[in-house]
């Protein structure tokens, strides 16, 4: 049998069977900040051995990106696009399909309403101007996960790949479209049209907070209970969990494919937009934050589970807006976010397997 | 009493001993204290149901696990077989229930995999040795055919080649007969006798009473892993088949009764006007790279009427199961249930108007292994009310219908909400059998229902069959056990390359009948 | 539009192409044996970037560029050993290990590269070139394909050797065994997790060499993150090759075109976008999943971990 689709069994870090107890519930707890600790630790490691203090960048990193007003406000903000990332990728890891193109789909997301926006307000009341521009965004990057899509539905390409590709492509495609297309012509700085601070989204009372973190939180719940709690949601999780049992079922694979990608993709464009109309205001020639990538680990992490998925993003944020300072301030790059966030998940991925080999349970 | 000391007095060397050998697993036993002689020139069959802990030894004496106590003596020597490569350098050879050969490699490249990675393959030197071998025990084989194109009988007497080029002293065959024709049992039960009298050991794993008592020249019961008895060649050889088969069943079962497997079939007489419930008109499927295709296939199944169909695995039964269940595209032909046209309509569809199919593969395709018990039963029918509504999960509704569909099929499980992969192949089919004999059945594909199932599964499962034919359904009964079919069938159709090759009633003469045609005879 | 054509020109365009090519080369030869034993080797851009980053610094600070590729090999083994402990040896999942592996030692070299060099940029001599006698004085074939540095023809020269690997050796067999019916290797008393692992290791040391190549003989020098995804372009040849070398070689070739092409249309003062090329070969290879990537038949048990007696 010729299998052309990947199917990896993993051990570790598969997606959560809810059936917990109490006892449950704290090995699970212990289980997962054990690692991270550990991760601390070897990750600290690095630092001593480039000459940084750990202990003072941690802590510098928690003061900027947690404790210090502005910079929780900026972390909270952060979170939005993470989210609908988050949420993208749930979709597409719990039906089984490995969509790793969600720069690409971000990016063009973004393009799509910096476009849009700024265009639009001229003509129309400033929320539908933003409707639009989402859904535009939608739109674009749904269309982009289309190939993708159908090779993996009709022909059983390897969707790793061609994800990668078209996210190759894809931010390419971005920044054609950003010095040809949609350039600002009033400023020499390679960039689109910016949208003015008033038409972007509002901000959350009387913080600097977008209310894109609303939106996103909406997201992944709404994502999450789609995927637990309705028929769509199974039929996907039986996609991903067993294809064949699927076939054997008589779910529609091809469309429950190309459904799964398009929402995945959907919620990346989302995300591209949610930071463009809510944050940036504009995108610049050769941005490119590589969000999607820095949130894979997060779900792994999270198991899939939407909500403790908000859980990780937010430690994400605030390592990313923590470290981004201490770049600045204390001159460490902030890569050594994407370090921690590696060393992370290796560790994870050991605990549970060490977890899963002692108390594995038998054929009753 | 060990085992050693009894071969010691009638001169016969113990090739592999075990001594008290005990096999622990995490909450199970699949060995307990077994003592097992195995010398050569003998054919010593070890006979059990599924889970008796046969598979367990296997993969004992051939490296792939290790004893938890006792020991095994390799020519009275006590020795650790640490792995696969320590078995074989030990002159044990094993071949798999499941076969072990790489589809993708022809034969010779299959033969020569395993030697030491710097090596070159020695093709020529092979060459050799395997025309002095077949030349002596009578089996041939294409060194240069793609094992893929094989069928499942050559790719077994690859399998033995390999062993014997390897100067296996021990061969051990698991299960080798579930795969096979008739006459290829019986030639399988030839050349075991060939290579006892070469020398070689033969350790012949099985559950059919039949070919123990036929082949073995010495028979060890194994029951929920422990030796429950040994019939020695001397009294083997003095004793009639039917004798040998009453012990056998005593030993089994601890109760005197002819073969339990045998069941009294009432034949039944249909009138020729009822009307069909399931016609099946010209039904081809083209075939693929792996799989037969079908060719005009025809039968009718009338109302409480039971169809069996034989054939060695691989003639193209899983294509018509799944070409009839809506699984399989196929490329003409047509299928009609109770009158209406089935054409062109999904699986889906086709299970709501009454059309069910019993997968014969149940962790494959059959279940989604770490999904809970509850959600199992309801695999096929997702979306509908009222395990949901509007499309959302009514998750009280169906636990308790599970808990209800539990209880009725007797299903052993700790908790509705166990991932259905932990549960035993018996239970597991349980579920898949309430699974499809839901509301609305009128017809039902039963692909190789009691496959792998113990005694008690297989004999629960066959009355469940017989039972959902009894209530007036169409009933399709696929399988590769002949003995099956003949206790159950009101008609047996022959499959042999995707086409049906004959008809028989199951009567009088029907097994002449259908070994026959399953050699290519006419019947 | 003087000068596209002219020999000077073309020589450039084709020397550029196997310059890029090489990288590729490498990486996809490395993944192909994994991907061959069973081993879906997405870790692959990790172990690359971990060697071009060991092979510069070998070679900036031993002054030979040697002994750089065998810091880079070393280094892209040392990726492989992690790799084959966790996925192969632990059976974790290769797709997140793979990911993590690669986000890691992308951020780690960015950030070792910033605490030794700060901002400055130290570039290592241009590296020397070996022309093979005769061929090497054919005209515009002979600068471009046959004066290049000796890790070149040993690229090629490793087509040939893997060909004869699978084909005639017995570690062929083993590996596609192990691929595609582990468990049939395993009873014929061979290691799965052994042939597995020296085929990760394989792939390190490949893929660590193709790194070094990039940044000690393409660039010249160490840049975070200069790998550009060459080991995902990797991935997609020993996909798109299904187990033939010669056809990585042929499709490193095509993308070597591409990428040269944008530079080469820079020299030729052809005012277009660097990006739009830079999309030329990711569409090839996308055109060419669509057109062949039906028969991209894989190893039965790729990304499967291997777990004796399970079935």
């Amino acid at each position: 049998m010729s299998v052309e689709t990947t199917q990896t069994s993993s051990t570790a870090l598969e997606p959560a069977i809810p059936e917990t107890g109490k006892g449950d519930l704290l090995r699970r707890l212990v289980m997962t900040l054990g690692p991270i600790l550990a991760a601390l630790v070897i990750a600290g490691c690095i630092l001593l051995a480039v000459g940084v203090d750990p202990l003072a960048y941690y802590g510098f990193v928690i003061e900027r990106g947690l404790l210090s007003p502005l910079g929780v406000q900026q972390t909270l903000t952060r979170m939005a696009p993470l989210l609908f990332l988050a949420a993208g990728l749930i979709v597409a890891f719990r039906a089984g399909m490995w969509n790793l193109g969600g720069d690409g789909q971000f990016l063009l997301g973004a393009v799509s309403a910096a476009a849009a926006g700024p265009f639009l307000v001229q003509f129309l009341p400033t929320w539908l101007a933003l409707v639009c521009a989402f859904l535009l965004a939608t739109a674009v990057a749904m269309l982009w996960s289309l190939l993708p899509a159908l090779l993996r539905a009709y022909q059983g390409v390897n969707e790793i790949i061609t994800t990668l590709m078209m996210t190759f492509l894809g931010t390419s495609l971005a920044n054609v479209l950003v010095k040809l297309a949609f350039l600002d012509p009033s400023t020499t700085v390679p960039q689109t049209r910016t949208l003015p601070v008033e038409d972007r989204l509002p901000r959350l009372f009387d913080t600097t907070i977008s209310s894109g973190l609303l939106l996103g939180l909406v997201a992944i719940i709404a994502v999450h209970l789609v995927m637990t709690r309705t028929a769509f949601g199974l039929k996907l999780q039986v996609v991903g969990a067993n294809p064949r049992a699927a076939v054997h079922s008589g779910l529609g694979v091809p469309t429950l494919t190309i459904a799964v990608f398009a929402i995945s993709a959907g919620l990346a464009g989302l995300a591209g937009a949610v930071d463009i109309l809510g944050v940036q205001g504009n995108v610049r020639a050769d941005w490119n934050p590589a969000y999607g990538m820095a949130v894979i680990p997060m779900v792994f992490l999270a198991r899939m589970n939407g909500f403790a998925a908000i859980g990780f993003v937010f430690l994400l944020s605030i390592l990313s807006i923590g470290g981004e300072s201490a770049a600045r301030r204390l001159g460490v790059p902030h890569h050594f976010t994407l370090v921690l966030v590696s060393i992370v998940l290796i560790t994870l991925a050991i605990a549970e397997y060490i977890d899963h080999h002692f108390i594995k349970t038998r054929r009753v | 009493m060990t085992s050693s000391s009894l071969s010691a007095a009638n001169g016969k060397p113990d090739i592999v001993t075990l001594e008290r050998v005990t096999k622990r697993f995490p909450g199970i036993v699949a060995n307990n204290s077994v003592d097992l002689s195995i010398r050569a020139g003998e054919v010593h069959v070890l006979l059990g149901e599924n889970g008796a802990g046969k598979s367990t030894l296997i993969g004992m004496l051939s490296g792939l696990q290790q004893p938890s106590e006792g020991r095994i003596l390799v020519d009275g020597v006590p020795t650790a077989i640490a792995s696969p490569r320590h078995a074989l350098a030990l002159g044990i050879g094993t071949v798999f229930q499941h076969m072990m050969l790489v589809p993708t490699l022809t034969v010779a490249e299959n033969l020569l995999v395993g030697g030491p990675w710097w090596q070159r393959p020695k093709a020529e030197e092979l060459e050799a040795r395997v025309a002095e071998i077949s030349r002596t025990l009578g089996i041939g084989v294409n060194l240069h055919a793609k094992v893929s194109e094989l069928s499942l009988g050559e790719q077994q007497q690859v399998e033995i080649l390999r062993a014997l080029l390897r100067n296996s002293r021990l061969l051990i065959l698991d299960e080798s007969t579930s795969m096979l024709t008739p006459k290829g049992i019986d030639d399988l039960g030839a050349l075991m006798r060939r290579l006892v009298e070469q020398g070689l050991a033969i350790v012949f794993i099985t559950h059919k009473l039949k070919e123990a008592a036929g082949f073995g020249d010495r028979i060890s019961v194994l029951k929920l892993g422990r030796k429950v008895g040994e019939i020695t060649p001397e009294r083997l050889r003095a004793l009639s088949e039917d004798e040998i088969i009453a012990q056998i069943v005593e030993l089994m079962f601890g109760k005197k009764e002819s073969d339990p497997e045998e069941q009294a079939r009432v034949a039944r007489a249909f009138s020729a006007e009822t009307t069909p419930l399931l016609q099946v008109r010209d039904l081809a499927v083209p075939a693929t790279a792996t799989a037969p295709g079908l060719a005009s296939i025809s039968f009718d199944i009338r109302p409480g009427e039971l169809l069996g169909i034989a054939g060695i695995d691989g003639n193209g039964q899983k294509q018509l199961a799944e070409a009839l269940a809506g699984q399989l595209e196929t490329s003409g032909g047509s299928v009609r249930l109770a009158g209406e046209n089935l054409d062109g309509l999904g699986v889906g569809s086709r299970r709501e108007k009454g059309l069910r199919y019993l997968t014969d593969d149940r962790l494959g395709e059959g279940t989604v292994g770490t999904f809970p018990v509850s959600i199992n039963f309801f695999l096929k029918q997702i979306g509908t009310s009222p395990f949901w509504r509007k499309g959302v999960e009514q998750r009280q509704e169906i636990d308790r219908r599970a808990g209800e569909l539990v209880r009725e099929y007797d299903v052993r499980t700790p908790s509705i909400k166990t991932p259905i992969g932990r549960l035993s192949g018996g239970n597991i089919q349980k579920i898949l059998i309430a699974r499809e004999l839901a509301e609305g059945v009128k017809a039902v594909i039963f692909n190789k229902p009691t496959y792998g199932l113990d005694l008690a599964n297989t004999l629960a499962t066959r009355q469940r069959v017989r039972d959902v034919a009894a209530s007036g359904m169409a009933v399709l009964l696929i399988s590769t056990d002949l003995e099956e079919l003949l206790s159950m069938c009101d008609r047996i159709a022959v499959m042999s390359g995707g086409a049906l090759v004959g008809t028989v009633e199951n009567s009088g003469d029907a097994r002449t009948k259908v070994g026959r045609l399953m050699i290519g005879l006419a019947a | 539009m003087t000068g596209l054509f002219d020999e000077v020109f073309l020589a450039a365009l084709l020397f550029g192409a196997v310059t890029a090519a090489v990288p590729l080369l490498l990486a996809g030869l490395g993944e192909q044996m994994s991907e061959k034993a069973g081993v879906l080797n997405i870790g692959i851009e990790g172990m690359m970037i971990l060697g071009a980053y060991l092979g510069f610094l070998g070679a900036y600070y031993s002054g030979s560029l040697w002994l750089g590729f065998l810091a880079g090999a070393l280094g892209g083994m040392a990726v492989a050993a992690v790799m084959a402990l966790l996925c192969v040896r632990l059976g974790l999942n290769q797709i997140v290990i793979g990911i993590a592996l690669t986000l890691g030692l992308e951020g780690l070299t960015a950030l070792l590269h910033h605490f030794q060099f700060s901002r400055s940029y130290p570039r290592l001599p241009a590296a020397d070139k070996t022309a093979i006698p005769l061929l090497a004085d054919i005209p515009v074939l002979g600068p471009a394909l046959f004066q290049h540095h000796l890790v070149v023809y040993f690229a090629v020269a490793l087509v040939f050797v893997m060909i004869y690997i699978y084909r005639r050796t017995q570690l062929g067999l083993n590996l596609q065994a192990a691929g595609d019916k582990p468990a049939a290797l395993d009873v014929a008393g061979i290691d799965v997790i052994r042939t597995r692992t020296i085929a990760v290791l394989t792939t390190g040391a490949l893929a660590g060499l193709g790194g070094a190549y990039l940044a000690n003989v393409g660039a010249g020098i160490f840049i975070p993150f200069i790998t550009n995804g060459a080991g995902f372009l990797g991935i997609v040849l020993a996909m798109l090759a299904r187990g033939r070398p010669l056809w990585v070689l042929f499709g490193a070739l095509l993308f070597g075109v591409c990428l040269s092409l944008t530079t080469a249309m820079q020299v030729a003062g052809i005012n277009m976008p660097t990006d739009i090329i830079q999309m030329l070969p990711f569409l090839a290879v996308m055109i060419m999943l669509v057109l062949f990537g039906r028969k991209a038949s894989l190893p039965a048990a790729l990304g499967m971990p291997y777990e004796r007696g399970a079935r």
